[in-house]
């Protein structure tokens, strides 16, 4: 049996549409051997958290161009908990000024990628969330067996 | 990096081959195929003396915050020589909601102005007589709106209507693919869009009713060759509709049809890329439309300069990126121009930065000479030849488009956006591994310490401000009038066939919200669906 791969929600809170980056982050995550869904733009902050609990996710990554992304974190977190989901991961990126990512930090939020981060950073640090940076694969025996068999790198 | 050049790209961005010189060995230029200025298929422009009988608009994007903060900034930007507006309004405003829609709460005034009632038109335009500017709007879902609080504040200042001058975007198909600012699903909203073409027509002949744009194609990361492949795919879907209506001839409305792009940084790309939409929007409007007037034909566009070419890291860059590209644009015959400020990745825009983007396009046109001599790049063996290179792409394109059912079919199945999602992740790949040199981003980079990123929120003043306004209005209109005139708009809106602009003009009148309106019309209409793909 192969382990299942970590699940990430990729998802775009507010009224912006702009999603270029997230398209993109959320191809690259599942390059990496992530399940990625992504929810489309304009999505109310109770329908990210209702589709983190429905999909089982383990990240939930959003995308503000905004500006809007202390409050729409601080949102995000509440959702997140008042659902039983405090142990999904959140990320955040976009156009986030460097001096707002300790207030991000400090909220809850897992990990900033602000504007300019490379795609290649992004998937090294998701995978850093987990402990030994294992990535979209959990580090069971089956998941190592299974890489070895197909040679698929995961992430 | 070294002055060996071994390794530089040989084609354009979008793939298109080319050689080390172009000569008469290589190209056979056909002039009957290029024609003269202002003369069938207008590759070399829609005029016959260029810039010399008329320069470009300036016409520089501007919009935060309250009404009267971005009327303060207007006046401003028609002291300093703008010679046109360019209305930026807040997503809530673009999208359908009012300011005390409390999901909305943090996006009132943040990406442009908040305007939720006629009340914060007039304020918008108070001391600018309509008749003498024009004045652009990049609005889409709700443009019907925007135009009918124009007709309504021109009344209000005694301007006759045949008098309003300005181009609302009102190009609903890019939104679904790229912008992302939609309200209710294809088909009623390109009714509207007809209703719109079908009222600029008969009541003001010198407003743009449409401006079908593939600029939000582009940052979203697509071809230049995609972007007026996509754009021209558009126009024909909105032009077809007004045509099966069939209270308009193509002569009555083709003039009121523009189009608006992004010119990125491949220079002879971007010029044949103009050239190319040109002629080719003009081939469609005589063969395929059967236009009789030959100013029917004419692809009138404006552009901007910058966008997602701008990088954060040495940011000065910047403004040489803008000055090539606006040059590009100048070359390839913009009738308008937007040139991005260049703190613009980072912050939004000083009054500095925004007087330097301005100056940038007075410099071409009034020192260098660029805008002297029309088409000066007409009968270049590369530019030629780069010209019908990318009209075949256009070609190629819009027929791919076709076996996909024509544009909506494709939107509504995700192809478009799969397209340009593919070539995002390209470009990002190709930046990141070197293999497309960006100069400080990644060659050339230095140590310094990026400039941090602002972002503009309004404040709680005006936010304020803003609701107390509204509040305002809200208290001091008739219920009972606006109960009506909504009604009748449901109504209307039921019959395809009924124009709704003199009911929008009627609505916004009797102080009806943008999101009142906006409401009332999804509760006939439904909301759209978006496909995602990635």
């Amino acid at each position: 049996m192969t382990a299942q791969p970590r699940r990430v929600l990729v998802a775009k809170p507010g009224l912006d549409g702009h999603d270029r980056g997230a398209k993109i982050v959320a191809r690259a995550l599942r390059d990496a051997g992530y399940e990625v869904i992504y929810t489309g733009i304009r999505q109310k902050v109770g329908v990210i958290a209702e589709l983190a609990l429905q999909e089982d996710v383990d990240l939930v990554g959003l995308s503000v161009l905004s500006g809007a992304h202390l409050g729409l974190a601080r949102q995000v977190l509440d959702a997140l908990r008042a659902n039983g989901l405090d142990d999904v991961k959140l990320v955040i990126g976009g156009t986030i000024p460097a001096s707002d990512s300790g207030a991000l930090l400090d909220l809850g939020v897992d990990a900033v990628f602000p504007t300019g981060t490379s795609i290649d950073a992004v998937v090294a640090g998701v995978d850093a969330l987990w402990p030994g940076g294992t990535g979209g694969v959990p580090p069971t025996k089956a998941a190592e067996a299974a890489r070895k068999e197909t040679g698929v790198a995961a992430g | 990096m070294s002055q060996d050049n071994e390794q530089a790209p040989v084609s354009t961005e979008s793939g298109i081959p080319v050689d080390p010189l172009y000569s008469p060995a290589t190209t056979k230029l056909d002039y009957g195929d290029i024609g003269d200025p202002g003369t069938f298929p207008f590759t070399r422009g829609n005029f016959p003396s260029g810039y010399r009988h008329k320069l470009w608009t300036f016409r520089q994007y501007s919009g935060f915050g309250t009404a009267d903060q971005t009327n303060a900034r207007y006046k401003y930007l028609l002291a300093s020589g703008g010679t046109g507006l360019s209305v930026a309004a807040d997503l809530p405003t673009q999208i359908g909601y009012d300011s005390d829609d409390p999901d909305v709460t943090e996006e009132v005034g943040r990406v442009g102005v908040a305007l939720d009632t006629l009340a914060d038109a007039e304020i918008l335009f108070a001391g600018i007589p309509l008749d003498q500017v024009s004045t652009s709007w990049t609005v889409n879902g709700t443009a019907a709106i925007m135009l009918a609080f124009y007709v309504a504040v021109g009344k209000k200042q005694g301007v006759p209507i045949d008098r309003l001058r300005g181009t609302i975007q009102n190009d609903i198909l890019k939104e679904y693919v790229a912008r992302g600012t939609w309200i209710w699903p294809p088909e009623p909203s390109i009714r509207l869009i007809v209703d719109t073409i079908e009222y600029c027509a008969r009541n003001i002949p010198r407003y743009n009713a449409i401006s079908v744009a593939g600029a939000h194609f582009r940052d979203a990361g697509c071809t230049a060759a995609q972007e007026m492949a996509f754009t021209l795919a558009d126009g024909v879907t909105y032009v077809d509709a007004v045509l099966e209506r069939g209270r308009m001839t193509i002569d009555e409305f083709a003039p009121q049809v523009s189009f608006f792009f992004y010119t990125h940084s491949d220079f002879f790309e971007e010029i044949a890329k103009y050239r190319a939409g040109r002629r080719r929007w003009a081939r469609l409007v005589k063969e395929r439309w059967g236009a009789k007037n030959e100013s029917s034909c004419l692809f009138r566009m404006g552009c901007v300069a910058g966008g997602s070419t701008l990088y954060a890291p040495q940011p000065h860059n910047n403004i040489v990126r803008i000055a090539y590209e606006a040059m590009a644009s100048v070359l390839g015959g913009v009738q308008s121009m937007f040139t991005s400020a260049w703190d613009e990745p980072f912050a939004l825009p000083t009054e500095e930065s925004t007087t330097l983007a301005l100056r940038t396009q007075q410099i071409l046109a009034y020192e260098n000479g660029v805008a002297r001599t029309v088409d000066p790049l007409g009968g270049s063996w590369f530019v030629e030849s780069l010209t019908d290179a990318m009209e075949d792409q256009l070609v190629a394109i819009m027929a791919d488009v076709d076996d996909h059912g024509g544009m909506v079919r494709a939107i509504e199945d995700g192809y478009v956006q799969g397209l340009i999602a593919e070539e995002a992740w390209k470009a990002q790949k190709m930046i990141e591994s070197g293999e497309r040199p960006i100069v400080g981003v990644n060659v050339f980079q230095t140590d310094e310490t990026p400039a941090d990123l602002q972002v503009y929120g309004l404040d709680a003043d005006g936010r304020q401000r803003q609701l107390d306004r509204l509040a305002a209005v809200k208290r001091d209109r008739s219920p009972a009038d606006v109960r009506r005139v909504l009604k009748e708009l449901q109504a209307a809106a039921e019959q395809p066939d009924v124009n709704l602009m003199p009911l929008l003009v009627e609505a916004v009148e009797a102080y009806a919200t943008v999101g009142e309106i906006t409401q009332a019309l999804r509760d006939v209409w439904g909301e759209y669906r978006q496909p995602v793909v990635f």
